[in-house]
């Protein structure tokens, strides 16, 4: 087991320098550059805008750069935004645990109501219970986040005013934060109401993030299952006389989730892709929105730096789950 | 689903109580994060609305809601015969405020005004680089390195600025936010500390707004500052809620999340007018939206063929279509609320038959042209393409081809400069400080030639009039002057003027003494909240 683990993040180190490599070069094929988009309508002369380039290093022979930024990125630094002029890597500490948090929340609902769902919709294949789940499944993926968002917002908040419409927690509450993770900081502070506070604001960007990858892991599920249900050794089981929901729950489901942890896996990527929306639309300060602003203002030392680490946390979770297949199925270690 | 239902009724009752308890504070939607809290080294409004008009004050101010200056620090001040040397008087016992680690131990002196200066003029100062990557891109921008030869301490109250060539707008120049005074202790302090970044993360100025916390792309706070110079403020507490969504700033005002907000789509006004608990303050912008013909190249030299194009263009169907009418037809460079706006000067009447009759008569047959369509929506011109499709429209019925072209933004910016540049390209302009020098001048003049004059148009008449206004100080003058400028410009017709965009403020009923500022600032001074 430990050569295979050994193994895994032998391959880790040359993909992240691949990754490197292709967020270096991917933002410096877009036209433009962060000192004339800093100008705007606001023509700034040639020399002071060479000046600026110069200052910034950006004068430099693109290989000469990259080389320069790997030598930093190997003593830890990720270089500073062009624009706030603050460290990549300290933004990054402040933002990100408001998106794991959001991502937490949305794959733990994901998984506890897209998996039971999967099971009985392929439990009960055909039936109008199997066809409306599925049908559900198929909505859910098809949702466009920025309209799904906006549709519940003015629906619990604006017509029923169950749920506020953004942010993270009410702004009565105002505390250091220590973790960065809302619920547990509010928890921490002591302060009454701010937990409830934190979940209410929760609710409806959970719901929003958790819903495409609750219709995958659904659709995922249900396939699989249909698949091990027809295996001999589920009918042996069934045979023998074992109890169905020991028959499905215990034989069947233990080894329809080796596909489903794969995509469960996958969907980290698809968490991050979504939270850009989301966090967009409930005002959630996390490095979603961060990523596109730095994208779109060509900040280069952001956009590389946030691609580096969230591809960095891609990876890792990909070799939890690689870890998690070797105790699930043993044959795989080999 | 019960237990859901009581938990989301326990926290609507904890906002409720949280109402009473906190009932002088004011709750701002803004639009995006601030980039620092260093005024100086930024140039986008959110920043300034953020940290200069709260935190910070200037020699002088712009009045509120309006482009005229008022005394700011400066109680009075001076101007030599030959416009070159500004005596700035300070007002006496302005204070500083305080943070959890500083206490300033003296008030406001000529040291502060010349610390706040230097640090942007002088390579060599050692604030000059606080912040690895930082520059004072705003006094550079507007020529102050090169335009200010010194600054003295005359005594402790009396600063003295000495210029190397007269220029009027300097005024309304130093009320801009890069022109801040900040405290040189407190600069000091950090320096010694070795923590000189902090001037940029933890702001302390003379404002009516001390800094409280900032969490980063959620929450701006502040509270009233209780030894302001100037009016006691109405309310206690100022938050800033940054929330990036148009569509979600309005659900929030509309559940009572917030007493203002601001930018909110044009389709979203109505609805909001129509609620029953909020008003809806507009304005002009200071903000104009062209079309600039290359007038180097045949037959765009031709003044007549550009005429003949203006009286082609539908204005009014393109503010209608783009803006759902949150906007007004533009007639000449500098927006109606600047000063010395020719109200006189008529404008190119939209008239195809005219327009095709001048064409001929300039023996201008089959042309064909390009039009430049920005990629981006700006807020002098929401959807340049539609705008460039509806001119395409309105041009073919007079005869002229017209080929849509774009590029991205910061391609764009850079190709329209370009003195040989094929086309009439479509940009705009936000106005910096109230000054029409800032419109005329920057984008009109002769010196701009392949910079920010895209007309690329250096008409001599026109360049002696703003240029004699930039070095008079006498504003009836400058006026007569500006007015002029604009007849010259309305017959050599170098751009198409199309419109100056509305500004929408969406306010709570219980808001009073907002301003709808035509600078475009979010100020909160003054304004209070009833409970």
């Amino acid at each position: 087991m430990l050569r295979f683990i050994l193994g895994r993040l032998a391959i880790l180190i040359p993909t992240f320098i691949g990754v490197a490599l292709i967020a270096f070069s991917f933002i410096r094929l877009l036209p433009g550059d962060p000192v004339m988009l800093m100008s705007g309508e606001r023509v700034m002369s040639e020399e002071r805008h060479a000046q600026i380039m110069h200052d910034l290093g950006y004068d430099k022979p693109i290989a000469v750069q990259f080389v320069d930024y790997l030598g930093k990125i190997a003593h830890g630094d990720l270089g500073r935004s062009v624009v706030t002029k603050k460290p990549v890597l300290d933004d990054f500490k402040a933002l990100f645990p408001a998106t794991l948090e959001l991502s937490i929340c949305a794959i733990i609902v994901a998984v506890l109501l897209g998996i039971p769902a999967g099971v009985i919709a392929a439990v009960k294949r055909g039936s109008w219970l199997d066809q409306t789940l599925m049908g559900a499944a198929l909505v859910g993926y098809s949702m466009p986040i920025f309209w799904w968002g906006l549709l519940l917002i003015i629906f619990f908040s604006g017509f029923l005013g169950w749920t506020p419409v953004s942010g993270r927690i009410s702004l009565m509450y105002f505390f250091p934060a220590k973790t960065g993770f809302m619920l547990i900081d509010s928890l921490l502070s002591g302060q009454k109401g701010a937990f409830s506070s934190a979940v209410s604001h929760l609710i409806l960007p959970t719901v929003v993030l958790a819903t495409i990858p609750l219709a995958v892991i659904a659709r995922q599920t249900r396939s699989a299952m249909l698949e091990v249900l027809g295996e001999d050794y589920v009918r042996t089981a069934r045979s023998k006389g074992l109890s169905p929901f020991r028959v499905v729950g215990f034989h069947a489901l233990r080894n329809a989730l080796i596909p489903v942890v794969t995509t469960i896996g996958l969907q980290v990527g698809v968490l991050l892709a979504g939270a850009i929306l989301t966090e967009t639309i409930f005002s959630w300060p996390g490095i979603g929105k961060w990523m596109v602003d730095a994208v779109f203002k060509r900040d280069y030392p952001v956009v590389q730096g946030g691609l580096l680490l969230i591809a960095g946390i891609i990876m890792i979770v990909n070799l939890i789950v690689d870890i998690t297949y070797g105790f699930i199925n043993p044959r795989i270690r080999r | 689903m019960k237990k859901l239902a009581l938990l989301l009724a326990a926290s609507a009752l904890a906002s409720a109580f949280a109402t009473s308890a906190w009932s002088k504070t004011l709750v701002y939607c803004s639009e995006a994060s601030p980039e620092g809290f260093d005024p100086a080294m930024y140039t986008s409004g959110t920043t300034f609305d953020a940290a200069s008009r709260t935190v910070y004050n200037r020699l002088v101010e712009f009045k509120h809601g309006s482009t005229e200056t008022e005394p700011g620090l400066a109680e009075s001040y001076t101007i030599s015969e030959d416009g070159t040397v500004y005596t700035f008087k300070l007002r006496k016992g302005v204070k500083f405020q305080k943070t959890d680690f500083f206490t300033p131990t003296r008030d406001l002196n000529a040291d502060d005004v010349i610390f706040s200066f230097e640090r942007q003029l002088k390579a060599d100062n050692p604030w000059a680089k606080y912040v690895e990557g930082g520059s004072y891109e705003y006094a550079e921008g507007m020529g102050f390195p090169k335009l200010i030869k010194s600054i003295e301490k005359v005594d402790d109250l009396t600063v003295k600025f000495t210029l190397n060539k007269p220029e009027a707008p300097f005024i309304a120049d130093l009320a801009m936010d890069f022109a801040s005074i900040l405290s040189k202790e407190y600069a000091d302090k950090l320096a010694a500390d070795k923590n000189m970044v902090q001037l940029n993360q933890k702001p302390l100025g003379t404002g009516p707004f001390t800094f409280v916390g900032y969490q980063q792309d959620a929450v701006i706070r502040f509270q009233a500052n209780a030894d302001y110079w100037g009016n006691k403020q109405k309310i206690s507490d100022l938050v800033f809620a940054i929330t990036p969504d148009a569509s979600v700033r309005a659900q929030k005002l509309k559940a009572g999340e917030c007493h203002i907000t601001v930018y909110p789509n044009a389709a979203d006004v109505e609805g909001l007018k129509g609620d029953a608990n909020l008003t809806v303050a507009s304005q002009e912008g200071l903000n104009i939206a062209y079309l600039a013909y290359n007038t180097t190249q045949a037959p765009f030299d031709k003044p007549e063929v550009r005429k003949a194009l203006n009286q082609a263009i539908n204005k009014q169907a393109i503010v209608d279509a783009v803006f759902q009418g949150a906007a007004k037809v533009a007639k000449n460079p500098i927006p109606p609320t600047m000063w010395s706006y020719n109200d006189k000067v008529e404008d190119d009447k939209y008239d195809p038959a005219a327009a095709k009759a001048a064409l001929e008569k300039a023996g201008v047959k089959d042309l064909s042209m390009k039009i430049w369509a920005m990629p981006v929506s700006r807020p002098y011109m929401l959807n340049a393409r539609r705008a460039a499709e509806l001119m395409q429209a309105d041009f073919a019925k007079v005869g002229v081809k017209v080929e849509i072209v774009t590029y991205e933004w910061a391609e764009y910016l850079k190709q329209s400069k370009a003195k040989d540049r094929d086309g009439a390209v479509m940009l705009g302009w936000t106005g910096d400080n109230g000054d029409p020098d800032n419109f005329l001048d920057t984008l009109l003049g002769c010196d701009a030639v392949g910079g920010n004059n895209r007309a690329q148009w250096c008409d001599k008449d026109f360049d002696t009039l703003v240029k004699k206004a930039k070095v008079t100080s006498d504003k009836a003058e400058r006026t007569k002057l500006y007015e002029e400028a604009q007849v010259v410009f309305k017959k050599q017709a170098p751009w198409a003027t199309i419109d100056h965009s509305l500004v929408f403020v969406p306010m709570s009923k219980k808001v009073s003494g907002f301003k709808v500022d035509p600078l475009g600032y979010h100020r909160f001074d003054d304004v209070d909240v009833a409970e």
